[in-house]
């Protein structure tokens, strides 16, 4: 059997900022990743980021991923590539490698980065070949360089929705039009505006009604809803399509979490089930840490302080930080996560968050009449 | 339909006037200046640290860049930088006839030097002709490119980007 002192599993951007700091402080890490290149999401972000100097802003999405997997390896964390992690026991985790061998891993502390998926709505002809994710299209244009179709209709008006709008018009296709079914823009004015300076249409309040064609997508209809998202009758209007893409939200990737026995709770601003976890990151098995999308849907700044933060509280629950130099560390992540929730676009994943950590606190007072289970006394 | 960035997706033009990065009406004609169409607090302060005559300040992460329009020389270095693609350069003391305006560019369709395009406004819609005077590239852009295209002045508030599918 494998051992390390904590394993990272998921090489997005938070996996790797988790790896780097406790990989810093002394401990042995080992970073885990079913893909054949590290980064997650990184590498299909070709625009600059947005936030501070801090989070890379003003750099393109693959070229903060180079940098990152750099400060990895330079700081000496081990990557395990093209590994899937199929389980976690207690502290053993069961990975398949690319090789078809099982190995196991031993670990003192394990934090699941294991991101997020896309979900998805229902609507006649959604089976159809041409109806995809909006990140599914994103990596095929970014990462394949194939754009899989000339027209498209964007299904969801977010931040992702409109970034992959605007990405597929990049790469040379049409955009017919963004219908959201809000009745407002769901993500921020700076990506609408840039799709709206190019003549795509946001169609607020419209949802689609069905994907049309024979074999694979030939046109949508769209419909217009009211005040109460029913449909408008007569309101339907018919787009010569190939591409439906779904932005429809993403949601926390819960297997390992929930695997390793971690509680969890429902919060739609955090893109609905997550894993309970305390102001550390720590779920409520002692040990076992989550961070980035897989602890609540936010974005990329955010990803990168809860990695930090996981990173610094694994690193002092093993001892290589003390209470005090970790206190500062988290305390200094604390503030700036709490910076980045601030905003219209913030308030309420910073509310959504404060519920977890309070569920955490409440959980851990219950426990063992009153011992926290999964805090070393 | 209302107006305003959250119902439509571009601000409307009270909410530009009350944003404190968008320049005053009297700035606007007495030479080149930034315009600033950032109306919503995102938290994002990549202009703050661009600009090499200290006039857009943002003070902290969530807060709206503001323009010191004093400050501002119209020099056009914040542009290629704002990850929102939303800073412009307006001058309209250019000729007695036309204003220019640039605007950061990253679609494919590159026009060139001297082409002549059709001027879109912030819906994407055909206003006016434009003639492209300068294709500002440069390694520190990482990719982005400022485009400079001259317009009749009567546009100067209006033409915020070019026809991309150039149709011309």
């Amino acid at each position: 059997m494998l051992t390390t002192d904590v394993a990272v599993i998921g090489s997005g951007v938070s996996g790797l900022l988790a790896a780097i700091e406790a990989s810093k402080a002394g401990a042995r890490v080992q970073l885990i990743d079913e893909n054949a290149r590290p980064g997650g999401q990184l590498f299909k972000q070709i625009h600059k980021f947005f936030g501070s100097r801090r989070h890379y802003a003003g750099i393109r999405g693959f070229d903060i991923g180079t940098r990152l997997l750099e400060a990895a390896r330079d700081n000496g964390v081990e990557i395990m590539l093209n590994s899937s992690v199929f389980g976690v026991f207690g502290k053993e985790i069961g990975i398949m490698t690319g090789e078809g061998h099982v190995r196991w891993l031993k670990a003192e502390a394990i934090i699941l980065c294991c991101g997020a998926s896309e979900k998805v709505i229902l609507f006649p002809g959604w089976t159809l070949p041409g109806v995809m994710g909006a990140g599914a299209a994103q990596t095929l244009i970014n990462v394949h360089r194939v754009l899989p179709g000339t027209r498209f209709l964007m299904v969801g008006s977010g931040n992702v929705g409109l970034v992959v709008a605007y990405q597929l018009l990049q790469a040379g296709a049409d955009v017919v039009a963004i219908v959201e079914a809000l009745p407002r823009v769901g993500g921020w004015g700076v990506h609408a505006s840039k799709l709206l300076r190019c003549g795509v249409p946001i169609l607020v309040s419209h949802t689609i009604k069905e994907a049309l064609g024979r074999g694979h997508v030939e046109a949508a209809t769209i419909t217009a809803l009211d005040t109460k998202y029913r449909p408008v009758p007569g309101s339907e209007r018919d787009f010569e399509v190939d591409v439906i893409c779904l932005a429809v939200g993403l949601k926390p990737n819960l297997e390992l979490p929930l695997m390793a026995g971690c509680e969890t709770m429902v919060l739609e601003d955090l893109g609905g089930r997550v894993p309970v976890h305390d102001a550390n990151m720590e779920t409520t098995q002692e040990g076992i840490y989550v961070a980035g999308d897989c602890a609540g849907i936010e974005e990329a700044s955010t990803a990168m302080e809860s990695g930090r933060l996981a990173g610094t509280a694994a690193a002092e629950k093993l001892g290589y930080l003390s209470p005090e130099e970790a206190y500062d560390v988290k305390e200094e992540i604390r503030g700036v996560l709490d910076a980045l929730r601030e905003g219209p676009f913030g308030v309420e994943r910073r509310r959504a968050k404060q519920l977890l950590t309070q569920r955490a606190r409440t959980l851990r007072a219950h426990s063992n009449g009153g011992t926290p289970k999964w805090v070393k006394a | 339909m209302g107006e305003g960035v959250a119902l439509t997706g571009t601000p409307s033009f009270e909410e530009l006037e009350r944003s404190p990065g968008f320049p005053s009406r009297k700035r606007l004609l007495t030479g080149p200046v930034a315009v600033i169409e950032c109306v919503q607090e995102i938290p994002c302060d990549v202009c703050g640290s661009v600009c090499p005559y200290n006039a857009i300040n943002v003070p902290s992460l969530k807060s709206l860049p503001q323009l010191d329009e004093t400050k501002c020389v119209g020099c056009g270095a914040c542009i290629p930088f704002c990850p929102g693609l939303a800073i412009f350069l307006v001058d309209s003391t250019y000729s007695r006839e036309e204003t220019l305006v640039s605007f950061p560019y990253e679609l494919p369709a590159l026009p060139e030097l001297g082409a002549v395009v059709e001027a879109t406004d912030r819906l994407g819609r055909g206003v006016t002709e434009g003639r492209v005077v300068k294709v500002l590239e440069r390694d520190g852009f990482d990719g982005t490119v400022v485009l400079t295209i001259a317009i009749p002045a009567a546009f100067a508030q209006q033409v915020r980007g070019i026809n991309m599918r150039g149709g011309g």
